[in-house]
């Protein structure tokens, strides 16, 4: 295997089996195409719950509609991310893109608890309430963070891990986002930490799992 | 790049002390040929994503000084720096879809190479340690020396067998006529109907897998 000679001749020998390649779309469509998912899902929500209850809660309280948009910042800026490190030579600095946007997500929704009243057509949750928001975020996080995972197999990725780690946090994302819809609690330290959780999770089980299935063979 | 390599001898000392802003201009002339390195090699990957044949044997022999430059600056011992260049053009013919003509083509590989150059650091790191928890098991054990070799090479030989077997058919072909057999690529070819850049392609395979299975397994 070290003879510099068989260099020459494993290039001849895959010159032989060289076949034409569909060249990888942009990571910026790959990223869209998987976000015409996510809205179809949305859509599929939206035609369930209407959005008039999402709309009153966030005129009635500002706090939350930003916490929407940075959920929905923070899905499409890191799925993208994941997509651009799934192509050898791009800088690993992409991974910093969903900091922002999950700041402005996380920061307004801290400063959703602060409130001292209470946003229209929601309920502070009680203790268990929360459980439901959970599996919500789960449950939706499982099939797009798959999607993904399957997605970016066909590509590169050379660091599995931290790409992983961006699907779990675009799909938690994502999953957050579409709970926006029918999200029938107001922000309180008990449904905040239950989101928490649930983001963590997923990214969790996605650096854990995720992070193997992308390892290359 | 030749040129100004040349350039670089011929100047010699004198000639750098003499004017200074000569190492400025050559290497601003290395920095340009490079450029023009990499945009020949991405127009070669391009044609080869295409099915040319001429244009992907062109670029990955002449991406072989950059694997093995990725591979020293990770720090791959001189004695692995080969096994790294192998493993990088298999990952390079599996992933040659990811690679985007618009964009540097020395960046794309060399990110494939120093991947696998840390691949088979931490691989050998892993490899190390388990020679030497075998040595001192070794030293620990007093009746050793009853171990014949012949039974320690019968079960190497038992565990090799086992290890071909999960082979996929086409890599377990490729061991068995190649290897085991030690029949010609011509005559493996003809007796398999299959093309002997195939065969070659599945042994280079077959024989990395079976070295992670072994190493894997002791």
């Amino acid at each position: 295997m070290s003879d510099p000679r068989n260099h020459h001749a494993l290039i001849d020998a895959l010159g032989g089996e060289l076949a034409p390649v569909r060249r990888l779309p942009p990571p910026w469509r790959r990223a869209a195409g998987w976000l015409l998912v996510v809205a179809a899902i949305a859509a599929a929500l939206f035609a369930h719950y209407g959005p008039d209850g999402m709309l009153r809660r966030w005129a009635g309280t500002p706090d939350l509609a930003w916490a929407g948009v940075g959920a929905v910042l923070t899905a499409i800026t890191a799925a993208w991310a994941a997509f651009t490190l799934g192509v050898p030579g791009r800088s690993p600095r992409w991974a910093w893109l969903p900091l922002a946007p999950a700041l402005l997500w996380i920061g307004a929704s801290g400063l959703g608890c602060l409130r001292d009243w209470v946003a229209p057509g929601t309920v502070v949750a009680g203790p268990h309430q929360p459980i439901g928001c959970l599996q919500f975020i789960l449950a939706f996080s499982v099939p797009l963070s798959a999607l993904l995972i399957w997605l970016l197999r066909r590509a590169c990725p050379l660091r599995p891990v931290l790409t992983a780690m961006l699907i779990g946090l675009a799909s938690a994302a994502a999953s957050a986002s579409l709970l926006e819809i029918c999200h029938e609690f107001d922000a309180a330290a008990s449904d905040l930490l239950t989101h928490a959780l649930a983001v963590v999770l997923v990214i969790g089980i996605n650096a854990a799992m995720g992070g193997r299935l992308l390892q290359s063979r | 790049m030749h040129a100004s390599l040349t350039a670089d001898g011929a100047l010699g000392l004198d000639g750098v002390f003499r004017r200074p802003d000569s190492r400025a201009a050559l290497s601003a002339t290395t920095a340009s040929d490079q450029h023009e390195a990499d945009r020949r090699r991405a127009a070669w990957m391009a044609a080869a994503q295409a099915g040319d044949r001429r244009a992907y044997e062109r670029v990955l022999a002449d991406s072989l000084p950059l694997i093995r430059a990725a591979a020293r600056r990770q720090g791959v011992p001189i004695d692995n720096i080969d096994d790294v260049v192998q493993e990088t053009l298999l990952t390079v013919h599996r992933v040659r879809h990811t690679y985007d003509p618009s964009r540097s083509y020395d960046a794309w590989i060399t990110a494939i190479a120093s991947r696998r150059a840390i691949d088979a650091l931490r691989s050998h790191g892993r490899r190390d340690r388990r020679e030497l928890h075998d040595e001192q098991v070794l030293d620990m054990q007093t009746d050793h020396a009853d171990a014949t070799l012949d039974t320690e090479r019968e079960q190497a030989a038992r565990r090799l067998h086992a290890a071909i077997a999960t082979l996929p058919p086409g890599q377990r072909e490729a061991v068995e006529q190649l290897a085991l057999r030690e029949r010609s690529l011509a005559e493996a070819a003809q007796h398999t109907g299959r093309n002997a850049g195939a065969l070659k392609v599945n042994l280079h395979r077959a024989l990395k897998a079976l070295r992670n299975r072994i190493h894997g397994d002791s």
